[in-house]
């Protein structure tokens, strides 16, 4: 790594007998940045970029290890796009995203506005609602499996018994599995919105609720007329998040129902999973990684376009 | 009392009265019950005995360690020294990178730097799930150097060492330390990597915890990556290890719940000895994407 240091030390021994080489200098200069940018630009090509571009390739073909690869052009997106067991997929990821992302946000929302403020008890509060978002999914996936236990005595089965509802099978049954895995995703992800809004509600400008009261405006109005509008960045935030969240989603499918009961809960990751890694149809499956991808880069490039518009005006 | 009034936007907080009073304390513990309540049962729990998940429980009965001496026949210990091996290894590996890449990407001007930033804030719309596919590919014959990395922990730490967040976070936090330092040290006959090493380094402490806590979480939370790398069980991680613990008939619901909760601590407790770490990191990870 010496050889690293820039020529600047030269530049001090001041009367050097031959002038340095000027040119090898600055040469060494423009080095330096790449140097230091190195690892992290070995790494993300290796990692990032070149499995990117490996999807794609594998996309066009059908993948037959030992065989050769075979050309097949579209086919694959085709069967992505009109095989029902896919399109149920994409149905599922769309349903599941929409639901978690506009959930958390409007839970999120609520439990900042009750939290809001300096008390130390507060503190507390917002400290334990939080710790669901600190936890491996892994972990929060086994604590809702035996959450769910669909006996009669399970636990939530409990709770609601205590007001005459259920017992539910939740991720057992086809109806409910859906919203069940949803649910678990909206209780990990509103305590992460919450903190969002509650740096956002932080930053509204306190005269204007002073205004507001001044002019005799009810709470409701307050809200409306200038937290939520001072809040419009955050929301901005949390969708270009949840775009690239969303679309992805995998940990919390593939542990709480992998899938079923009866395809119910397939998401487009799990189906993906098992197509490329237990039924070694690759090419298949990475076109179905193509589209995902597809879809994050046009969710978020939307959110932000539509952002940078609202601001604009 | 009027002027607190106009510090929140509901006033919730600031109600007062005995009617409000009751209604706020209703209100919180509902709210800590909900989020909270399920993990500490999980605590709870795994010190109780649990024939099945119907005994997942609130109140503690009779305390045992029975569900963790029946962990650790399970292996449990190895999967979490596995776990710490990638936290450990990957989250220094993830700060090197981190903090060489921003001190270039603040502190330099160089032909190709947009570019650079562009593509860096790009591998946030690549994930480890969409790329899993020619990613399991990948592990197996590393481009260039040819190396197979599945069956081993290095295949769970090296793909975790570039990571646009801690990057951008890193970045950002180099660009506010004056010029002025630099150029007394430059002056003084110091090069790039003694500037790097001894004026911007140490001044960057703040924000090496923000990426520190978020790194940690982040390796910890991996699922994917390690999914693709452990050919067996001697590589699982903690995390990984639950699916399998739970899906052994042999094993009963208290060590899934003993290995559920040694693999929530960690996060847990580095969440709470780095808060305001963790605090700032959000607004400023949020507000990057």
């Amino acid at each position: 790594m010496a050889a690293l240091a820039p020529p600047r030390a030269g530049v001090r021994r001041a009367p050097a007998p031959a002038p340095p080489d000027r040119r090898r200098v600055r040469i060494r200069a423009g080095l330096v940045p790449w140097l230091f940018l190195a690892p992290a630009l070995i790494l993300f090509t290796l990692f990032k970029f070149v499995p990117m571009a490996r999807a794609i390739e594998m996309s066009l073909y059908e993948v037959r290890p030992y065989l050769g690869d075979r050309w097949v052009g579209a086919d694959n997106y085709r069967q992505v796009v009109t095989d029902d067991v896919f399109l149920a997929a994409i149905w599922h990821t769309v349903v599941l995203a929409a639901g978690q992302t506009g959930g958390s946000i409007l839970i999120g929302l609520i439990l900042a506005l009750l939290v809001e403020g300096q008390a130390r008890s507060l503190w507390f509060v917002r400290t334990a609602v939080f710790l669901p978002t600190v936890a491996a999914m892994a972990v929060v996936a086994e604590v809702w499996r035996i959450l769910y236990y669909p006996a009669p005595d399970g636990t939530i089965n409990s709770i609601l018994g205590w007001v005459g509802l259920g017992p539910s099978q939740f991720l057992n049954s086809q109806d409910t599995s859906l919203w069940s895995v949803m649910a678990v995703g909206i209780w990990r992800g509103a305590p992460y919105d919450m903190m969002i809004f509650i740096a956002g509600l932080a930053g509204v400008d306190r005269t204007l609720y002073e205004a507001a009261s001044v002019d005799g405006a009810s709470g409701w109005r307050r809200l409306w007329h200038v937290t939520f509008p001072a809040l419009r960045p955050v929301f901005a935030i949390l969708l270009t998040l949840a775009a690239i969240r969303g679309m992805r989603v995998f940990t919390e499918v593939f542990l709480l129902t992998n899938g079923g009961p009866n395809g119910s809960t397939e998401v487009l990751m799990t189906l993906i999973y098992k197509l490329g890694l237990e039924r070694n149809e690759l090419g298949v499956a990475a076109a179905g990684s193509v589209v995902l991808l597809l879809a994050t880069v046009v969710l978020t490039l939307a959110v932000q376009y539509a952002r940078s518009r609202r601001e604009a005006r | 009392m009027r002027a607190s009034r106009h510090d929140t936007a509901l006033g919730f907080a600031d109600l007062t009265g005995t009617p409000a009073r009751i209604v706020r304390f209703v209100v919180y513990t509902a709210m800590v019950l909900v989020f909270a309540g399920p993990l500490v049962a999980l605590l709870v729990s795994a010190f109780g005995a649990v024939p099945d998940p119907t005994g997942f429980t609130l109140i503690p009965r009779r305390l045992t360690l029975d569900n963790f001496r029946a962990a650790i026949e399970q292996d449990v210990l190895r999967y979490l020294l596995n776990s710490f091996i990638v936290v450990g290894f990957g989250l220094l590996l993830q700060i090197l990178v981190s903090v060489s890449a921003a001190y270039a990407l603040a502190r330099k001007r160089f032909p190709g730097l947009r570019l650079v930033f562009l593509l860096i804030l790009s591998t946030m719309m690549l994930p480890e799930e969409i790329l899993a596919i020619p990613l399991s590919l990948v592990l197996a014959d590393v481009p260039v150097v040819h190396v197979n990395l599945i069956g081993t922990l290095a295949g769970m730490i090296v793909p975790v060492g570039a990571w646009a967040f801690s990057i951008l976070v890193m970045t950002e936090f180099m660009r506010e330390i004056p010029i002025e330092l630099e150029e007394a040290a430059r002056i003084d006959g110091a090069g790039d990597l003694r500037i790097f090493w001894s004026v911007v380094l140490p001044l960057s402490r703040p924000a090496l915890g923000v990426i520190g806590i978020f790194g940690f979480n982040m390796i910890w939370d991996q699922y994917m990556l390690p999914l693709l790398v452990a050919r067996d069980s001697a590589q699982f991680t903690l995390p990984l290890a639950l699916r399998s613990l739970r899906a052994d008939e042999q094993v009963g619901v208290g060590v899934v719940l003993a290995a559920a909760l040694l693999a929530l601590l960690p996060s847990v407790i580095a969440f709470l000895a780095f808060q305001r770490q963790f605090m700032r990191g959000l607004t400023a990870g949020a507000v990057k994407g």
